[in-house]
């Protein structure tokens, strides 16, 4: 049980993401957490504004119903198989991220001062998080994939557009963290 | 009963997402700044256990649990639409720290302002959807 409690090793959560892919494969489905957001378009009626829209979405419920578990699992996780440890950060970032204005780094999944909605609520904070959603949702659907459906399950399959796609992610990553940063964040 | 299982599945991937912190902003933030091989193991060993696995079932010629043979559907060939797409997509994960399972998952460990990287999100989606014809692919 103090095994399940602690943060899970790498080699330990990689090959159980697989299984996840497989799972979902031998179920006769694909491993793609991002068509999720174009079955919420369709629902909400985005198929009078656009061809793309137009298909059947109740053919995606399992892929809702995996989203929903997901969701559930969150919660399980944090609340019943947390021992409260912190993130075990290289020292290097937690310095890194002091000196852009984030404190205690590590002490929680994501930093307040982003999150907390006294900080999400500011105009600043408003365009970080709509704004960040924003990027990975038209980026995700122009590259046909996001982090599971391309770093996951294309590269699994030896697919090179996945490769290509997985490379733009860092593209974009790096120039976002190195970059731009500097330009959003300062202590 | 038919959904059970995918929600079983959700869930197990809920489990394991937050259990390798890979939900976490600060583990993303240390991956772009290459200061933790934590990322790229998760990545790397699913991805080589996903390989094994799949060019095992393609060996095997698994039949799905339908009884249907099991087809992996490949990807379409562009370099246009997977390098801008990707590298947009970068910058949003760069940035909100969460990609498209995360944002799910997160909203179940308690952080309700993710649904407004849900909403962006959603929103960006629909406006790939209007400009597509516009976009070279």
């Amino acid at each position: 049980m103090e095994l399940l409690l602690q943060p899970w090793p790498w080699y330990v959560s990689g090959p159980l993401i697989a299984l996840v892919m497989v799972l979902l494969i031998y179920f006769g489905k694909t491993f793609g957490m991002s068509s999720n957001l174009r079955t919420l378009c369709t629902m909400g009626g985005a198929d009078n504004f656009a061809s793309f829209f137009k298909f059947d979405w109740k053919s995606q419920i399992w892929n809702l119903t995996v989203v929903l578990g997901a969701v559930i699992g969150g919660f399980i996780a944090v609340n019943f198989l947390s021992d409260g440890s912190t993130i075990a950060l290289n020292p290097e970032t937690v310095s890194d991220l002091s000196s852009l204005g984030f404190e205690n780094a590590g002490a929680s999944l994501l930093p307040p001062e982003i999150y907390d909605w006294n900080a999400a609520l500011t105009l600043k904070g408003l365009l970080i998080l709509i704004g960040g959603g924003f990027l990975v949702g038209f980026g995700t659907r122009y590259a046909g994939g996001c982090t599971s459906g391309h770093a996951i399950s294309g590269l699994s399959n030896l697919q090179w557009p996945s490769l290509v796609a997985v490379i733009g992610f860092f593209i974009g990553g790096l120039v976002m963290v190195h970059f731009l940063y500097p330009l959003i964040f300062s202590a | 009963m038919k959904l059970l299982k995918y929600l079983m599945v959700g869930v197990f991937f809920g489990i394991v997402l937050v259990k390798s912190e890979a939900v976490s902003w600060y583990r993303i933030f240390e991956m772009f700044q290459f200061q933790s091989f934590h990322m790229y193991g998760i990545i790397g060993s699913a991805v080589v256990v996903g390989i094994a696995a799949i060019w095992l079932i393609k060996k095997s010629r698994l039949n799905s649990i339908e009884g249907q043979p099991i087809e992996i559907p490949s990807k379409d060939k562009s370099i246009a639409r997977y390098i801008i797409g990707g590298s947009v997509f970068g910058l949003g994960w760069g940035l909100a720290g969460a990609c498209p399972g995360p944002m799910y998952i997160l909203v179940g460990t308690g952080v309700l302002s993710m649904f407004l990287v849900i909403g962006g999100a959603i929103l960006g989606t629909f406006m790939y959807g209007v400009l597509r014809d516009k976009l070279p692919h």
